[in-house]
């Protein structure tokens, strides 16, 4: 019996630009299994941003409903949507985003303040920032860290509260090709470890290559779908 | 610890562009600090008033005539009103009667030095009444009063004026107008405050003055200036006022409500001291409050750039799963830390202020002590932090209401 971790239904999101509404997502359904590795093509425009706003709760749907991990977001207020983001969503961002002033450690940190955990906090987020390889920089701040770093801290970050999903955008957009190819391999190597699920939104064919599944979007639209070979590890 | 937590993070932010920061703090800095220099120089200046007002003694109530201009009729305050007062049949709570009358532009001579100055006519009870403490000899006494004696009492600066020296004057001649007085005591000094010197002074005997150096012609035989009387206790002064309204209304058949005389005590002057420093502070208060306001909208001000600035951090708070209320907290810990930080410097400065104007009061010759009360303290601290969080509330909602996918993409 299949485990769907995101169940998206006649996903419908429309912006108003001045006197025209535009159709960001069509009437758009996708289920996604759980412990799977989905990446997410598409031009410009073709509703890539709007999906991934919709599935990682920052944004609701104008019509149809949204499933995750068996809760139904779709008409969930700011602050009940915030408490999922923080629960079962981990995003990693193509420009990392990590606040400047605070320490490695400290970021990490910031999702267990928001779920309001006092207890342990820096050895959790300690123990992650070992898990991806950072033992040496934890009190160094993003300043004094490299590209590739600093992305180790945001999945670091994105994977501290346990989350049901990793959200990645362009997660490789703003690195070199080594660094890239590394965070690329940790990002799956998590995903084979603990399970998590992965959705990686990038232009990058390269990187959809390694995704399990593929979708292509066009026009709000699910353009094409297609399952690669290799199983999910 | 969540307070803490939040408290850290605030400090962080703020560290992170001090200039901006002490800037911004600059407004409530001058406002507090302003407030707490005058609020404690005023006290100060309070405090000693009122000291000065007390040593004048807590029973003491003194008579003049009326400073009504409306009454027209008026019996001048003799040596016999001091009498009737002074008789404890008439008045039980009264314990004695002294008499002042003032003789202006007498000259004062000795070893060929003159002054003009104004020579005060008393009655032998004035020392005690009036607490005077003598530094040689004795004061007038109740003999000399009845004898007329030509003798007097001379204030340490009187006497250096004259003789060059207080020690040693005891039997030494002054003459008044040119007759010999005796000098039989010197009083101690008792330090100079204010405008006049307290130690300019020169006592004769009421009788000796009225027969000898009387000067003004046609005026009511025995007439005074004032009439010092003191109650039995501090408590009685009431008692006492009462009794000294009954007597002299009697005596001068005033018609009700037209006393030609009026009585003051130390009641009345701490009373009017504190109305004075009651319209102070209000004028002070009103300066506060101008002050603390524009260093608020300063803080508002500030705060509405840092939203803005911070916009991609609050959306990637959001994203991390902060809630309005979280965010609200935030920046309303920043405003509110801003101004107390400003308040607290501005309690140091206002502080510092105060003890320079001290300084230069004792330095001049004023004896006086600004004094920081805990409560402008406190007051000042609350103050600031209540001004913080009031300017903080709309650019700290402005950051909570922002929308997540919005502030992301913020550049």
């Amino acid at each position: 019996m299949a485990d769907w971790v995101i169940e998206l239904k006649d996903i419908r999101k429309v912006y108003r630009m001045g006197e025209v509404d535009v159709n960001a997502l069509d009437g758009l359904t996708l289920r996604v299994q759980r412990g799977d590795i989905m990446a997410i093509m598409g031009p410009s425009g073709s509703g890539k941003s709007t999906l991934m706003n919709i599935i990682g709760c920052l944004d609701r749907p104008t019509a149809g409903s949204y499933r995750l991990d068996g809760k139904t977001v779709s008409e969930l207020q700011d602050d009940a949507l915030a408490e999922i983001r923080n629960r079962k969503v981990g995003f990693v961002f193509q420009s990392f985003n990590l606040l400047g002033r605070s320490t490695a450690t400290a970021n990490v940190e910031l999702p267990l303040r928001y779920a309001g955990v006092n207890k342990g906090r820096r050895e959790r987020a300690q123990e992650v920032l070992r898990l991806v390889g950072l033992e040496e920089r934890m009190e160094h701040r993003p300043m004094e860290l490299s590209g590739g770093q600093q992305q180790r801290v945001a999945i670091a970050r994105a994977l501290v509260n346990k989350p049901a999903i990793i959200l990645a955008d362009e997660p490789t957009g703003n690195l070199d090709s080594r660094s890239g190819a590394e965070i690329l391999d940790l990002l799956l190597k998590l995903n084979s470890d603990r399970g998590v699920t992965l959705i990686i939104v990038t232009h990058d064919s390269n990187v959809a290559a390694r995704a399990h599944r593929t979708i292509k979007l066009k026009d709000g639209c699910i353009e094409e779908d297609y399952v690669s070979d290799a199983k999910p590890a | 610890m969540f307070l803490t937590q939040n408290l850290l993070e605030a400090l962080e932010s703020l560290t992170s562009n001090k200039l901006r920061s002490g800037l911004t703090m600059l407004g409530i800095v001058i406002g507090v600090g302003a407030v707490i220099a005058m609020l404690s120089v005023g006290q100060g200046a309070t405090a000693t008033i009122s000291g000065s007002i007390s040593s004048i003694g807590t029973n003491l109530i003194f008579i003049i005539g009326s400073t009504n201009e409306e009454i027209t009729i008026r019996r001048p305050l003799t040596l016999e009103d001091a009498e009737a007062i002074g008789d404890p049949l008439n008045a039980p709570s009264i314990l004695e009667t002294s008499v002042m009358y003032s003789l202006s532009r007498i000259k004062v001579s000795a070893s060929g030095e003159t002054v003009t100055m104004a020579v005060t006519a008393v009655t032998p009870t004035y020392d005690e009444i009036r607490n005077l403490e003598m530094a040689e000899g004795e004061f007038i006494s109740e003999t000399q009063m009845n004898g007329r004696a030509s003798v007097a009492v001379l204030g340490v600066t009187t006497a250096e004026n004259l003789f060059g020296t207080s020690e040693g004057l005891i039997g030494e001649t002054v003459r008044l107008q040119g007759q010999p007085f005796r000098i039989i005591g010197i009083q101690a000094s008792k330090g100079g405050s204010g405008f006049s010197d307290a130690d300019d002074v020169l006592y004769v005997p009421y009788s000796t003055a009225v027969s000898r150096l009387a000067q003004r012609s046609g005026e009511a035989p025995n007439r005074v200036d004032m009439i010092v009387a003191s109650a039995v206790s501090a408590s009685a002064v009431p008692d006492a006022s009462e009794e000294i309204r009954q007597i002299l209304r009697t005596r001068h058949h005033t018609d009700i409500g037209k006393d030609d005389f009026t009585l003051m005590t130390q009641e009345d002057f701490l009373s009017l001291t504190s109305q004075i420093m009651g319209v102070l502070t209000i004028f002070l208060g009103g300066i506060a409050a101008i002050s603390l306001l524009v260093g608020g909208i300063g803080i508002m001000n500030i705060m509405l750039v840092s939203v803005t600035e911070r916009t991609r951090e609050i959306g990637l708070r959001k994203a991390l799963g902060a809630r309005r209320r979280d965010i609200l907290i935030q920046f309303l810990t920043e405003s509110a830390t801003l101004s107390v930080f400003g308040g607290l410097i501005g309690i140091a400065l206002g502080a510092g202020l105060a003890f320079l104007v001290g300084q230069i009061a004792t330095a001049t010759g004023n004896a006086f002590t600004p004094v920081v009360g805990i409560d402008s303290v406190l007051l000042a601290t609350l103050f600031s932090a209540a001004v913080g969080l009031f300017f903080g509330i709309y650019p700290a909602s402005r950051a909570a209401g922002l929308e997540p996918v919005e502030a992301l993409r913020y550049e």
